[in-house]
């Protein structure tokens, strides 16, 4: 299998461009009682609302959750970012959300999840970029990496939008170049452990 | 660069022993992240040393200050939440002979004028009173002045719109060059003054509090606190919006209110 033998605390996926097809794909095939809790930020404009969680949750078994402010996060959840709102990640492995400015056009920032999420699960931690037209989650991949998580990133031929797979890239910090096939089977993997 | 959490609790420890302002329990994430936002900056490398630098020199703590309290805010953010207020909460604070509103972390005061706004048309301004306090010092001098860029002018008229708003905006504000100055009338009944929620006590009775985008930086049991206050604060029967976000769920008080619009996160105290 890809990782190596380390129990893996979390998943944090980040997309953009083209996001909710790869999403889609992803999620479908994990479990309702997964080991571990994902974690995503989705860009997404203010509204509406809920859309994002509905239509994932009509796709999948596994239950899909718009984040709420302070809350616990628990294993065998996906966590979507609200709208209009950063999303981090407390040391005690609840979240916290900021209105911080945007970050390049970006509220929710696939660098503040990850950023955070890597101070928090600092080795046990996965990360992932999929298709997107811009370069966040350049920053959080590299600190995925500094902190010795696991860093992977959609074949960009693949990707609907290469952009910001390239840019993940592009950072050399990346560990595995996928495609949404071999992304799913390396999740039920780690599952199985 | 990063730091464990006792090294920032530390930081946070000696400012507010040197300072007065308590930022102790604000939640970790995002203090970390401005202070490494900060340091990159002031190209400061060590936690400590950035320590030692910020009790000996207050200018340097005052340029943190402006980092710290996020002052991102718009007029008529989240439109459906004023909304709200037209169809809720206006009508109820009509009744009383004289109002008295608090808008807690009121950063520039897009906030604030949004309120002023939506008493003028309901025709109770004049015997309102706004009372506006945030920490920033800064940010409460932009308030005062309610000077804006106009560049923004055209997501608040949109903002205004959604929210209700059927007068023409402009009405409201002179431009002059780049930028546009809020109507004197609006002004009037607002007082701007420094309050620190995680310090400072109640000054008042309210029959509206807006709280919002400022319990979500804090920590629990500083929400809690800040709930307390509020609960204090305000009358029977009065209201309280908070953010988006933001809920009465950690609260010791949340059997003491009642929601008059749940998706809004507007309370009502009910004992
Ligand atoms: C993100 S802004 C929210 C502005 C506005 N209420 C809104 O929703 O658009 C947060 C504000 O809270 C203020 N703040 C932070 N800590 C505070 C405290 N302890 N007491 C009072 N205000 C505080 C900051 O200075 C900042 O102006």
């Amino acid at each position: 299998m890809l990782g190596e033998k380390i129990k893996y605390k979390a998943i944090v996926i980040g997309a953009s461009a083209g996001g909710l097809l790869a999403l889609s794909t992803l999620l479908e095939i994990i479990p309702s009682n997964y080991a571990i809790p994902i974690i995503i930020v989705q860009h997404r404009s203010k509204e509406p609302r809920g859309l994002l969680e509905e239509i994932l949750q009509s796709k999948c078994n596994v239950k899909i959750k718009q984040v709420d402010e302070k809350e616990k996060i628990e294993n065998g959840i996906v966590y979507i970012a609200p709208p209009d709102y950063h999303l981090l990640i407390e040391n005690d492995f609840t979240f916290s959300l900021s209105v911080d400015e945007p970050i390049r056009f970006s509220r929710p920032s696939i660098d503040v999840l990850f950023e955070s999420a890597a101070t928090a699960y600092k080795g046990n931690l996965i990360g992932i970029i999929l298709t997107g037209t811009n370069n966040d989650g350049m920053l959080g991949i590299q600190s995925i990496a500094a902190n010795n998580g696991l860093t992977i990133v959609q074949e960009p031929e693949e990707a609907r939008f290469p952009t910001m797979p390239l840019a993940a890239i592009h950072t050399k910090k990346v560990k595995h170049i996928l495609t949404l096939a071999e992304i799913q089977t390396f999740l039920l993997e780690i599952n199985t452990d | 660069m990063n730091f464990e959490n006792k090294e920032l609790k530390d930081l946070l420890e000696s400012i507010r022993y040197v300072y007065g302002y308590d930022f102790t329990d604000y939640a970790e994430a995002s203090v970390r992240r401005r202070i490494l936002h900060f340091m990159a900056y002031k190209k400061i490398e060590a936690l400590d040393e950035f320590g030692k630098m910020i009790v000996r020199d207050e200018k340097l703590f005052e340029e943190f200050i402006q980092v710290v309290s996020v002052t991102v805010t718009e007029m008529f953010r989240d439109p459906s939440f004023y909304k709200s207020l037209r169809e809720n909460v206006m009508k109820r604070l009509a009744t009383y002979p004289f109002i008295k509103i608090w808008v807690a972390g009121c950063a520039t005061g897009e906030e604030v004028y949004s309120i002023a706004i939506l008493l003028k048309e309901e025709g109770i301004l004049n015997r309102s009173v706004i009372y506006a306090t945030d920490i920033n010092q800064k940010s409460l001098q932009i308030a005062k002045e309610g000077v804006y860029a106009v560049e923004n002018m055209k997501s608040h008229t949109a903002n205004y719109q959604k929210a209700g708003g059927i007068e023409s905006f402009s009405d409201y504000y002179k431009a002059k060059y780049n930028s546009v100055m809020f109507d004197k009338s609006l002004k009037q009944n607002i007082v701007f003054s420094p309050h620190n929620l995680a310090v400072d006590k109640s000054f008042n009775e309210f029959q509206f509090i807006i709280c919002r985008n400022v319990l979500i930086y804090f920590n629990q049991q500083l929400q809690n606190k800040v709930i307390n206050l509020f609960y204090e604060s305000l009358c029977t029967f009065g209201f309280l919006g908070l953010g988006s976000k933001e809920s009465l769920l950690f609260s010791e008080k949340r059997k003491k209110f009642e929601e008059t619009d749940r998706k809004e996160k507007i309370f009502i105290k009910t004992e």
